[in-house]
């Protein structure tokens, strides 16, 4: 078992002839990851690597080769309406790992969400991995391992930071989600503890985040009163110059802070182990989690 | 008439991983990838222009830039009030002193002669505010407006409001002052009008706003037009956030913004080339600015242990964890996931124009970066600019035997570090010396 990806996923990747498309595609592939389709709108009929069908168009790919979860490799300009046409093709799961959307885009993408049943993983994210089951995005596979912590991090690599700490003390994942740095995520700090919380598998989670917004502190509210699995959380940016964080407006809409200090009193208040340094997130939680 | 402009700048989340020069090849946008901020800001001089252009009203004003212009732009004007405001991108002006010992940015003068004398005095000069830092800022524009008569000020400003993803409105009563202030002491002053994006801000919702301004008749009807231009203005635009403070009603009735203060989103910058024109480098680090033409991510602080990390997350947890064992970060740089050998040198070139650092911790997690790229990058550095400054280097990830045998072959003197922890306290112990 595992959260929203593992063997029975199809995979189509929109952008995948492009240099980062195909080359991250080409590592999805030799992990293990089902990639049944390519979007690319003017090179429909070719294939990708002489194997995987190329299509103009999401609606083709899910068609014809029963895709059912996408990952956005689009330049910038254009990746919002690409996560649209997904959402419009009935695709359950569209994972985007391109950096740098406007955030007015975005604002459009997340209206239309909530009008949808798709989910949005990221933008700006390192994708969604199942250890021995699928990848879907940029992260280094081999520093995984199946296994029993599921991991949500805002941070690509200090997400792998976290990850090598359990494997090399011999604990596995049963799912790592990037859920993404940008302020307009599709999949928040809440939503992916509500996966975790639901999935038999998962037996304790790690939950990374940064500074800025209140995602974090939302997420807390809810372990706190929903979740009996031990958890466990690193916040980063401590020491970041009060000067470049958020202004007085997007506290006023917020009521609170998003300081680290403010997340890490919440979470602790919540009966989370926090990891006073990154060096120490997998100790911190195997302190609150004992493996059988 | 006082100037209380905050930055609203965010540490980037960036989280990109992407391989080495290939971003975007079919969007010729290079710089799309490589903002180092989220946001640009804009002088005020320059937002009022644009609230000129969206039919916001804003009182009569005329930038200059050097001390030869101040006699025509003053003559425009009646011999009544002046002000004149310097132009930096920092708030608190008003308060602020000029290193000559000159006291205030902001100086609201009754004649032409003292109005020149003003602008003389402070063309030029460093402006030292609360959000400056010690060195100040030099001014290079100075701004003269026309002094309004306020009967009320108020507070008005739109951003994203990230916990439900949509624009909102922010207004309040207590114009002019510090608008935190208000929201922790007086929360029942703020008036708050969320906006769904597919609608627009509707009408009702500018009525909203106008009536619990007070706004009655004509003075209400202006203010549902300021405040839909005010939104167009935000939308059109791709402003991260638009500010009023204050907001004025004169005793003759008339409203209109006395300050302006826009951010824009700077992912958004290539689909407006007018707005990106209007960039002032000179307000930012020029370390900063140097770093964002290679691709990397910086920012300069204040103090002297230099560090190298790939990912943003990363990169704070590991000034973070200098800070934890005693020292104190130089500097925040991610140089992304895919830094060729001639970026890591670049990186290392900037770290090192900073004078303060007395040692440098790489920290690579490499994953889709191999660690023999960036330990090639490190010795070809070492090679070019010489590091006189204590290096540890903590390698984990793709390649890293082949990283570590390369560092270990080089004949430089190079720290390494298994884990994290173990970096950080070296670095600390060996800069401290």
């Amino acid at each position: 078992m595992s959260v929203l990806v593992d063997h029975n996923t199809r995979l189509v990747v929109q952008g995948i002839t492009g240099n980062a498309g195909a080359f991250h595609t080409r590592q999805c592939i030799a992990y293990g990851t089902k990639v049944v389709a390519g979007v690319t709108p003017g090179k429909g009929g070719e294939r990708f690597d002489e194997c995987i069908p190329i299509f103009d168009t999401v609606a083709e790919a899910v068609n014809r080769e029963g895709a059912n979860v996408s990952m956005v490799f689009v330049p910038p300009p254009y990746a919002a309406d690409s996560i649209l046409e997904a959402i419009d093709c009935g695709v359950e799961l569209i994972v985007c790992i391109t950096e740098g959307i406007p955030v007015r885009d975005m604002i459009e993408v997340k209206d239309r969400l909530s009008r949808s049943r798709a989910r949005l993983i990221g933008p700006n994210c390192p994708g969604i991995i199942t250890p021995g089951q699928c990848k879907i995005g940029i992260m280094p596979g081999y520093i995984h391992q199946p296994g029993k912590v599921g991991i949500i991090s805002r941070s690509g690599t200090l997400t792998y930071e976290a990850v090598w700490q359990l494997t090399s003390r011999g604990h596995g994942q049963s799912t790592c989600i990037g859920i993404g740095g940008d302020p307009i995520v599709g999949t928040r700090h809440i939503d992916a503890v509500k996966l975790f919380a639901e999935d038999p598998e998962t037996e304790a989670l790690i939950l990374i985040g940064e500074i800025g917004g209140t995602d974090e502190e939302d997420a807390a509210a809810f372990i706190k009163d929903y979740v009996d699995k031990p958890v466990a959380a690193f916040i980063a940016g401590t020491t970041a110059p009060p000067g470049r964080r958020m202004g007085h407006a997007g506290a006023i809409v917020s009521g609170r802070s998003g300081t680290a200090s403010g997340k890490i009193e919440a979470l602790r208040e919540a009966g989370i182990g926090v990891a006073p340094t990154p060096s120490e997130i997998a100790q911190t939680l195997l302190t609150v989690y004992n493996p059988a | 008439m006082l100037s209380r402009s905050l930055p609203t700048e965010l540490v980037s989340g960036s989280t990109a991983v992407w391989p080495s020069g290939q971003p975007w090849e079919r969007c010729d946008e290079r710089r799309l990838s490589n903002a180092s901020k989220r946001f640009m800001n804009i002088h005020e001089y320059q937002a009022k222009t644009l609230f000129e252009q969206f039919g916001i009203p804003v009182p009569k004003g005329r930038a200059i830039q050097a001390a030869n212009e101040i006699d025509d732009a003053l003559a425009t004007f009646n011999e009544a009030g002046v002000v004149v405001k310097a132009q930096i991108h920092a708030g608190g002006r008003s308060k602020g002193t000029f290193v000559n010992g000159y006291q205030g940015g902001v100086h609201v003068v009754s004649t032409h002669g003292e109005a020149a004398a003003a602008a003389r005095r402070m063309l030029g000069n460093t402006l030292v505010t609360h959000q400056t830092g010690p060195q100040g800022r030099n001014v290079r524009t100075i701004y003269f407006t026309e002094a309004s008569a306020i009967e009320k000020e108020y507070y008005l400003a739109i951003l994203l409001d990230r916990a439900t993803s949509k624009p909102v409105i922010v207004a309040s009563t207590e114009g002019g002052v510090d608008i935190e202030e208000v929201a922790s002491t007086a929360p029942e002053k703020i008036i708050k009008v969320s906006i769904e994006p597919s609608l627009g801000l509707r009408p009702y919702q500018a009525r909203q706003v106008a009536y619990g301004f007070g706004f009655k008749g004509d003075q209400n009807g202006a203010m549902v037009r300021l405040l839909s231009n005010l939104y167009r203005l935000f939308w059109e635009e791709d402003a991260s956030l638009v500010e009023i403070n204050p907001l004025i009603s004169t005793p003759t009735g008339d409203i209109c913004a006395l300050d302006a203060k826009v951010s824009f989103d700077d992912n958004a910058l290539y689909r407006h080339p007018e707005i990106e024109a209007l960039r002032d480098l000179n307000e930012e680090d020029p370390k900063e600015v140097e770093a964002a033409r290679f691709n990397l991510n910086y920012i300069a602080l204040d103090g002297n242990i230099a560090c190298l990390v790939n990912g943003a997350g990363l990169a704070m947890a590991t000034m973070d964890i200098i800070k934890h064992f005693g020292g104190n970060p130089a500097n925040f740089l991610d140089v992304g996931g895919g830094a060729d050998e001639k970026q890591v040198t670049q990186a290392f070139t900037i770290i090192l124009s900073d004078k303060n650092v007395r040692g440098i911790l790489v920290n690579i997690f490499g994953g889709i970066m191999k660690c023999d790229t960036i330990a090639t990058g490190i010795i070809e550095a070492a090679q070019a600019v010489g590091i006189s400054v204590p290096l540890v280097v903590r390698l984990e990830g793709t390649n890293v035997e082949t990283g570590r045998q390369l560092l270990g072959d080089s004949g430089l003197a190079i720290n390494t570090a298994d884990t994290l922890s173990d970096a950080a306290r070296k670095i600390v112990s060996l800069a401290i010396k």
